[in-house]
C-alpha cells in the first residue's frame, strides 16, 4: 500500500511540474541556455562599445549562423531517437554539388527568365532527391541491418564524401545564375533569406515534435527504445523517416550553402560536423535520446555566434586582442559545453535530492 | 577457428594483398612492404587505444587532439630545456603529457557520468584549442637532434641493386610491443577482465565488485599516454612537429578499430582483430596507387569497406542474438 501511495505522490508530482513547464530537463536546460545567450549578448555589447550592439553586425551575423542552425537541427533529429548522423555534412555537401551541376548549366545557357525558373525548380527537386536517397541508405542501414547508427552514419559520411569527389574530382563547381544566389544572399524585408530559411525548418521541427505523432513516437524511442518496440510502434519504419528528415534538412542546409557561397566543393565545412552535435548538446538535446527542442537549438547557435563575433571584434582591442584568436575561440566552446553538462548536472542532481 | 571472424579478416587481406600483387608486382618488394608498416605504426597505436575504449562501451574522439597537443608541446619543452635530450625522454614527456589529458576526459566521464562522445568533443576542443590558441601554430621544422636520429635508426636495412638503402622504420618495434602490452593486459589481467565486463554490462560489472570510477580513470589514462607517444612517433617520422596533424583522422582509426571486429556497443573485440583492421585499411589506402586507381575513388571505397564489414558484423551479432549459426 505504502508503496502505491508513494508512486501515486510522484506521479502527481511530475504532473505538477509538467503543467508549470518547468519540470523536464531539457525545459529548464532551455531557460538556462536564454539566461547565457543574454548574458553573453550584454558583455560583448559592453565589451564592442559601438560596434557590436549595431544593425550592420546583426545583418551579419544573419547570415553567418543559419547554415550551422540547420544542421544542427538536422542532427538533434537524429539525436532524439538516441542515433548520430555522422554524415550530415557529407550529404549537404553532395546535394549541393547535384544541384551546381544543374545551375552551371543554366549559367552557361543565359536562358530567358521563364527557362532560368525551370532550370532552378530541376535544381532543387534534383537536391531534394539526392537527399532522400542518402536519408533512405542510412535508414536501411541502420534499420534492415542494425548497423549502430554511429558507424553506419560513419561509413556513408565517406561514402557520400567520396562520390562528391569522384563527381567533381576534388574541384568546386563554381558561378551560378543570380537569381540561385538569392537563397543565400538576398534579404526579404530587411531579413536575410538563410535566417528565414533557418527559422522557417526550426518552426517546422518543433510542430513535429511536439504536435505530431511522429514526432511523438521520437522522443519515445529515444527515451526507452526496449518500451517503444514493446508498445507496438514499428521502430524500422520509425528510424528510416528519422533519418530521411535529417538528411533532407541537411540538404535545405547544403542550398543553402551553395547559394550563400556560390561554389559547391566536396570537403567543405568538414568543422560544421562536430559544431553542430555541439550546439544541439548546448541547445539542451539529450545526447541519450528523447529531449530536444528547436528553440534550445536556436538559442545555442544564437549564443555561440554572438560569441564568436564578439571575440572576434575584440581582436581589435589593443589589450586582449593579441590574445584571441579562432582557436582560443574553439577552446571556449570546448570550456562552455563541459561546463554546461556539469551545471546541468549539479542542477538536476539538486532537484531530484 | 572458422567461425571466428578474424579468419575471415585475415582471408580478406591475404586475397586483397595477392590480387595487388598480381596487378602490380611492385607492391611486394621490400619498400613498399617497409612503407606500409611504418604507415601502419602511428595508426595502429591509436588503434589499440580506441580498442580499449571500444570494449569498455565508451567512445573517445580527442585522442588525435591529445597526440597533437603531446608532440608539440614535447618536441617546443625538449628544444627549449634540453635540445640534446635523449629519445627516451621525449617518450616520457610525450607520454604523460598524454596521460594528463586523458585523466582530463576520465575526471568528466567519470565523476559527472557524462556520455564519452560529448564529453571527448568538448576536450578535443578544449585541447586543441589551447593548443593553437596559447601554446603556437608554428610548425616546429628541426627538431631535437634525439628524435631525428630516432626516425633515422632502422630494425634491419638491406642495399638495394640501385644503391638505394631501405630499412624497417624502429618506431615498427613500438607498435609491435604496444600490441603485445594490450594484449597481454586484456587476456591475462584482472584490469582486462574489467574493461570487457564494464563494456557488456556495467552494472553487473559493479555487482562484480569492479570499482568503475578506477576502471574509467585507467582506461582514459592509457588511452591519452597511447596518443602522447604515438603523437611523438608521428612527429618523429614526419621529422616535423605540425601542431595542425592529426586531428581530422579520429573517425579513420574507429572505422579500423570497428573494421576489426569490435563491437561499438562494447564488451566485443580483439586485438589480432584491431591489428588485421588496421593492416586493411592502411593497405587498401596506400595500394591505390600502385594499381592506377585515381585518389579521389579512395574515400568510396573506404566508405564501402567500413558499410559492408560493419553490415557483416551487426547481421553476425544479430544471428548470435537469435541463435542463428552464420558465417
Amino acid at each position: 500500500m505504502g508503496s502505491s501511495a508513494r508512486s501515486c505522490d510522484r506521479l502527481s508530482d511530475a504532473r505538477n511540474n509538467v503543467s508549470l513547464l518547468k519540470g523536464l530537463p531539457a525545459e529548464r536546460a532551455t531557460a538556462r541556455l536564454l539566461v547565457i545567450t543574454i548574458v553573453v549578448l550584454i558583455v560583448m555589447s559592453l565589451l564592442n562599445p559601438g560596434r557590436f550592439f549595431t544593425y550592420r553586425n546583426f545583418t551579419s551575423m544573419c547570415f553567418q549562423f543559419p547554415e550551422l542552425g540547420i544542421f544542427s537541427l538536422a542532427i538533434m533529429l537524429s539525436l532524439i531517437t538516441g542515433g548520430i548522423d555522422l554524415s550530415i555534412i557529407s550529404i549537404g555537401n553532395l546535394v549541393g554539388i547535384i544541384a551546381a551541376l544543374i545551375l552551371t548549366r543554366a549559367t552557361a545557357a543565359d536562358p530567358s527568365a521563364a527557362v532560368l525558373a525551370m532550370y532552378i525548380v530541376a535544381a532543387i527537386s534534383a537536391a531534394f532527391a539526392t537527399s532522400i536517397v542518402c536519408g533512405w541508405v542510412n535508414g536501411i542501414l541502420i534499420s534492415r541491418f542494425a548497423i549502430t547508427p554511429i558507424l553506419a552514419t560513419l561509413g556513408t559520411m565517406q561514402l557520400f564524401m567520396g562520390i562528391s569527389l569522384v563527381i567533381t574530382r576534388g574541384h568546386a563547381i563554381a558561378d551560378y545564375p543570380k537569381a540561385a544566389q538569392a537563397l543565400g544572399n538576398a534579404t526579404l524585408a530587411g531579413i536575410p533569406v538563410p535566417l528565414l530559411v533557418f527559422l522557417l525548418l526550426a518552426c517546422i521541427v518543433q510542430g513535429m515534435l511536439s504536435r505530431t505523432r511522429l514526432g511523438l513516437h521520437m522522443c519515445l524511442m529515444g527515451t526507452n527504445p526496449v518500451a517503444a518496440r514493446f508498445s507496438g510502434l514499428d521502430i524500422r519504419r520509425l528510424l528510416v523517416r528519422t533519418y530521411l528528415l535529417t538528411a533532407v534538412s541537411s540538404g535545405v542546409a547544403g542550398l543553402v550553402v551553395i547559394s550563400r557561397t556560390n561554389s559547391a566543393k566536396a570537403d567543405y565545412g568538414s568543422s560544421y560536423l562536430l559544431q553542430a552535435v555541439f550546439v544541439a548538446i548546448l541547445g539542451g538535446v539529450n545526447p541519450r535520446g528523447g529531449f530536444g527542442s528547436a528553440w534550445g537549438v536556436l538559442l545555442a547557435v544564437l549564443s555561440l555566434q554572438f560569441l564568436s563575433s564578439g571575440l572576434n571584434m575584440l581582436q581589435l582591442n589593443e589589450t586582449i586582442g593579441p590574445y584571441i584568436n579562432n582557436f582560443a575561440k574553439e577552446f571556449t566552446w570546448g570550456v562552455l559545453l563541459l561546463l554546461m553538462m556539469v551545471v546541468n548536472y549539479y542542477c538536476d542532481r539538486s532537484r531530484t535530492e | 577457428m572458422l567461425h571466428r571472424y578474424e579468419f575471415y579478416l585475415a582471408g580478406v587481406l591475404v586475397l586483397l594483398a595477392s590480387v595487388i600483387a598480381v596487378l602490380n608486382p611492385t607492391f611486394l618488394s621490400l619498400s613498399n612492404l617497409f612503407d606500409l608498416c611504418k604507415s601502419s605504426t602511428v595508426l595502429g597505436i591509436f588503434a589499440l587505444g580506441v580498442l580499449i575504449v571500444l570494449l569498455s562501451g565508451g567512445i573517445d574522439i580527442s585522442f588525435t587532439a591529445i597526440a597533437a597537443f603531446s608532440m608539440y608541446v614535447t618536441s617546443k619543452v625538449l628544444l627549449a630545456a634540453n635540445p640534446s635530450g635523449s629519445i627516451v625522454t621525449a617518450f616520457l614527456i610525450a607520454g604523460c603529457l598524454g596521460l594528463l589529458l586523458g585523466l582530463f576526459n576520465a575526471f568528466f566521464i567519470s565523476c559527472y557520468r557524462l556520455p564519452t562522445l560529448i564529453v571527448t568533443l568538448g576536450s578535443a576542443s578544449v585541447f586543441r584549442g589551447f593548443l593553437l590558441g596559447f601554446v603556437g601554430t608554428k610548425i616546429v621544422t628541426s627538431l631535437p637532434v634525439s628524435m631525428v636520429d630516432f626516425s633515422k635508426r632502422s630494425l634491419f636495412s638491406t642495399t638495394l641493386p640501385g644503391g638505394e638503402t631501405i630499412g624497417l622504420s624502429a618506431s615498427f618495434l613500438l607498435l609491435i610491443a604496444a600490441t603485445v602490452a594490450v594484449w597481454a593486459l586484456l587476456r591475462y589481467t584482472m584490469l582486462g577482465k574489467g574493461i570487457y565486463t564494464l563494456g557488456g554490462n556495467p552494472e553487473a560489472a559493479a555487482r562484480a565488485g569492479f570499482n568503475i570510477t578506477h576502471l574509467q580513470f585507467f582506461i582514459y589514462g592509457l588511452v591519452g599516454f597511447l596518443s602522447g607517444v604515438a603523437g611523438l612517433i608521428h612527429a618523429c617520422l614526419m621529422r616535423n612537429a605540425n601542431p595542425f596533424d592529426l586531428v581530422g583522422t579520429e573517425l579513420t582509426v574507429i572505422a579500423a578499430v570497428v573494421l576489426g571486429g569490435a563491437s561499438i556497443t562494447g564488451g566485443r573485440g580483439t586485438v589480432l582483430g584491431t591489428i588485421l583492421g588496421v593492416f586493411l585499411l592502411v593497405t587498401i589506402s596506400n595500394s591505390l596507387i600502385l594499381l592506377g586507381v585515381p585518389s579521389y575513388w579512395q574515400k568510396v571505397l573506404i566508405g564501402s569497406v567500413i558499410v559492408i564489414s560493419t553490415g557483416i558484423t551487426a547481421r553476425r551479432e544479430w544471428g548470435a542474438l537469435h541463435g542463428v549459426v552464420t558465417g
